[in-house]
């Protein structure tokens, strides 16, 4: 099935001439940055799913808050429908643009509205990137916890559009638990503010609602965010292991110690090899996996921590293990763990980044798996995880030219996700579910759930104009699918009509 | 996996749950949840049928190496909390209990966090899945038993402090965090503005502290972590040894300034940014107030209007909630289009109106 928009599925996309959009977008928004010739909006055909493109109506660059306003409600009354696109590094294509919508790109928000040091928040706009309100705080001693692999580049509005994790959100937690305030705006164009700077708020929680709503339920045009004082210390051990499954019953060892470490990291041969040979972060090319584990907090308990899980380790059968020596090793382990796409990227000339969570108990089972679909379908998986989280980042290696392997590696990607599902886990735990998974949505999700998250959806969007045919899937594709895909014998939505 | 722990009751009572809920909405009739009736006071009056989900009770999978226990709303939140400690374990964000019935359901609904929370996180940072009886009886899950899931919107938070005014909560998965090896807790005499300076300057350095309170002219600290590192902050920080059972007190609204004997005032609580100033009240003197969450979450009591205690709130940066019953709502109104998305959210929902119609606002 392709991922494109597909009226038949997804539902009817309203049709507006798009010279007469441009003239009244252009006379409603004379300063706005609005392009619609195709060379301009080339660029913006993608995010970071690059499989897939698709040339969007029009693209407008808002500079400020007004603009956006009119924005939206100039297409609400025209019934344009609307994406908003951040940094475009999502990895699921739900900034991927519509032919007949405008791409709503919040780029120009890089403001870093305030940092205040003593109530420990940081004011910012939609488009700031991830990393530079961590190196805003750096001189008051403080950071923004959250830290995707992508922090370089991507923008804290999308963060909060998918409810992005990183390498600590084990101990430090989601892009949910950071958040303490959203502005929004609305399809309708009305401002709204969620959340705020005492630490709840009255009513429903919309802004736990909101992370994580890819896009779908409104414009996050302000964020703010709560920093944290730099830990005291950090240190990061290095384990390797002749066996990915003795790895990941270290992982739970770990964890059964009563440790909460910051940062719980796992990679297989294949991804150590790929990050060796392009950061080369000193890791062992020879083990079948390496545990990264930091322990942070104050001296004297890191240096305990240090100890305990050193013991836990030599006990499951690590084959050495090695502690940072000083603050440059430190980041030159964590460099290797956090440019393994790259990496992946440099010995294949495509790969495909799946997205998994499971229990951690599962861990071993799910490999297995992983590892047998891997030569069923006769393509190179490499395994990087948040294996604290038990959160899978198997990257399926594949060559687009080479007839039949992106539809193999897709096929390949939706067997793993099914995979999850059954040991009891989710299609995606960080880079949501875009355009990307809408189908293993039917997995997941049987019709009841499916119909609840269409409800939240008509309330912010009663006519399905924002972010179209993405995160949820109609029941009609899911009834397309399940016709596709018989799960041992059994229909899902069996009640549904089939195409 | 079912519960181990065979001194718990173990009742699966979904389906009658369910069907009871299907015709409730089939005839329109209102119904008020009710838990342990622990934290009925914390809402407006709810003109329903009762449906009690204390039969539906039970741990359904507790595996302390992932740190995720599922557990049937109506457990008694104290059954849970002593198989958490069995293991060693905790709700990290120490929800109040109010009563020895309290269940687990109540504490969601209600969304209500102890001490420790600004250190750890409120109880809707711990939930990761629920099983939620829609208006049709029909048992839904959302999020699930793992750290992490983006799959479609996050309903389970949302249900977190909605005050069963969205459905009724079955189930709950949360979060359980390893016990710190080292507790210590400390009172320092010191002026309210001191305390204000002290927890500002503190706030900015990697310390173990888990609970701040100023009242009765002390604050009050409590350091959790490593021996190492409680030991040593204590020694830094000074002051007299706390008994422990200080913050069980605290958080149950025990102490004296929640109780205060003889005032008929109502009492208050405040949901502030941490630096916000004093609250202008007529009859409220900063003083007098008792400053927990290292002063987010401010208790006092006022017989002003009620409307001015929002307002005041409001302007200060934060909200209020009238903690003595009334008739009216007691949380602070929202903004016009806050509330026009909240009704939107609840007729979708709920657009027969039966799960606890006017708990949290009158047109909800
Ligand atoms: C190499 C690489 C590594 C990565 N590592 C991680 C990782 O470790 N953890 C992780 O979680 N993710 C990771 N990602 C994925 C990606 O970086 C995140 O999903 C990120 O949050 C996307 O941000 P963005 O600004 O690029 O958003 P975009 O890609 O532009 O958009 C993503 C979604 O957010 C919506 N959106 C964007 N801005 C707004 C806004 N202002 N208001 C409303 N909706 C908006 C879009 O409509 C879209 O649905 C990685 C990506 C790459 C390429």
């Amino acid at each position: 099935m392709n991922l494109l928009f597909d009226e038949r599925l997804d539902g009817e996309l309203p049709r507006r001439d798009k010279a007469e959009v441009l003239a009244e977008l252009q006379t409603a928004l004379p300063g706005m940055t609005l392009l619609h010739r195709e060379e301009d909006l080339r660029p913006f055909e993608c995010d970071g799913l690059a499989a897939y493109r698709v040339l969007p109506m029009l693209v407008a660059l808002p500079s400020d808050l007004d603009q956006v306003v009119t924005l939206m409600r100039r297409c609400h009354e025209l019934g344009v429908p609307v994406v908003t696109r951040g940094a475009g590094t999502g990895l699921s294509g739900g900034a991927l643009p519509l032919e007949r919508g405008v791409l709503l790109v919040m780029s120009r928000f890089q403001r870093i509205l305030s940092i205040d040091p003593e109530a420990r928040i940081a004011r910012v706009q939609p488009g700031v990137r991830n990393l530079a309100i961590s190196e805003a705080a750096a001189p008051h001693g403080l950071y923004y916890a959250p830290d995707p692999s992508s922090q370089i580049a991507c923008s804290i509005g999308g963060n909060v559009a998918e409810n992005a994790g990183g390498v600590h959100c084990l101990k430090y937690g989601l892009t949910v638990h950071n958040v303490l305030a959203l502005e929004i705006v609305t399809l309708e164009g009305e401002r709204m503010r969620l959340g705020g700077e005492a630490l709840d708020a009255p009513g429903f929680d919309l802004l736990a609602l909101f992370n994580g709503s890819e896009g779908m339920l409104g414009v996050v045009t302000e964020v703010t965010v709560k920093l944290l004082p730099k830990p005291e210390t950090a240190k990061v051990l290095m384990a390797s292991f002749d066996d990915v499954g003795k790895a990941g019953q270290a992982v739970g060892d770990i964890i059964a110690a009563g440790i909460v470490p910051g940062g719980l990291e796992m990679m297989d041969n294949l991804a150590i090899r790929a990050a060796e040979d392009f950061i080369h972060a000193g890791y062992p090319v020879e083990a079948e996996a390496i545990l990264l584990c930091e322990l942070d907090g104050v001296e004297a308990d890191v240096d305990d921590d240090v100890d305990t899980v050193r013991g836990v380790l030599e006990s499951a059968g690590a084959t050495d293990i090695r502690l940072a020596r000083d603050e440059a090793e430190r980041a030159r382990f964590w460099s290797g763990r956090k440019n393994a796409f790259p990496a992946v990227g440099r010995i294949s000339p495509d790969y495909y980044c799946m997205d998994g969570t499971i229990p951690r108990r599962a861990l071993p089972e799910v490999l297995g798996t992983i590892a047998a679909l891997s030569t069923e379908y006769d393509l190179r998986v490499a395994n990087v995880f948040h294996a604290g989280d038990g959160n899978m980042h198997p990257l399926i290696l594949f060559d687009a030219n080479r007839e039949g392997e992106l539809e193999r590696a897709e096929a390949l990607g939706g067997r793993i996700l099914e995979a999850c599902v059954a040991a009891g886990g989710s299609i995606t735990g960080e880079h949501g579910v875009g355009r990307e998974k809408i189908n293993q949505m039917c997995v997941q999700f049987p019709t009841g759930e499916l119909t609840t998250f269409h409800a939240v959806k008509a309330a912010f969007d009663p006519v399905g104009l924002l972010n179209p045919g993405k995160n949820i899937p109609t029941l009609a594709r899911c009834a397309e699918f399940g016709a596709m895909h018989v799960h041992h014998g059994e229909l899902p939505h069996p009640e549904l009509p089939r195409f | 996996m079912a519960s181990q722990h065979h001194s718990l009751p173990d009742r699966d009572i979904s389906e009658a749950l369910g069907e009871r809920i299907r015709r409730a909405d089939a005839e329109g009739t209102p119904l008020r949840i009710v838990g342990g009736d622990t934290k009925a006071f914390h809402g407006r009056p709810v003109a329903g049928e009762p449906l009690s989900t204390r039969e539906h009770c039970g741990i359904t999978r507790y595996d302390p190496v992932e740190l995720i226990v599922s557990v049937r709303a109506g457990t008694p939140l104290a059954e849970l909390e002593a198989c958490l400690d069995e293991q060693g374990q905790r709700l990290p964000f120490e929800p109040p209990h109010f009563g020895d019935t309290a269940t687990v359901g109540g504490m969601v609904a209600t969304g209500l966090s102890g001490p420790r929370r600004p250190w750890a996180g409120s109880v809707r940072d711990f939930v990761l899945g629920i099983r939620l009886i829609d208006r049709h009886g029909a048992s839904l899950r959302f999020g699930g038993e793992v750290m992490k899931n983006v799959a479609g919107y996050d309903l389970s938070r949302l249900m977190v402090g909605a005050q069963g005014s969205l459905g009724l909560l079955a189930e709950v998965s949360l979060k359980v965090l390893p016990k710190p090896a080292a507790q210590h807790s400390l009172r320092l005499e010191m002026p309210l503005a001191e305390a204000r300076r002290r927890l500002v300057e503190w706030g900015q350095k990697p310390l173990p502290i888990t609970a701040a309170t100023w009242f009765d002219g002390a604050l009050h600290i409590r350091l959790e972590g490593g021996p190492g590192s409680v030991e040593a902050t204590g020694q830094r920080l000074g002051g007299d040894t706390l008994d422990d059972a200080f913050w069980s007190a605290l958080r149950e609204q025990r102490l004296d300034v929640f109780t205060r004997q003889g005032d008929p005032r109502p009492l208050w609580r405040l949901s502030l940014p941490q630096q916000a100033g004093a609250p202008e009240l007529e009859d409220v003197d900063e003083t007098a107030m008792l400053h927990d969450w290292a002063g987010a979450q401010r208790w006092l009591h006022s017989a002003a209007p009620d409307e001015a205690v929002h307002d005041e709130a409001v302007r200060l940066g934060g909200h209020a909630t009238r903690w003595t019953t009334s008739t009216g709502s007691p949380f602070t109104p929202l903004s016009p289009v806050l509330a026009k998305y909240h009704r939107r959210l609840k007729a979708e929902l709920d657009p027969n109106g039966i799960f606890n119609p006017g708990r949290l606002y009158a047109e909800l």
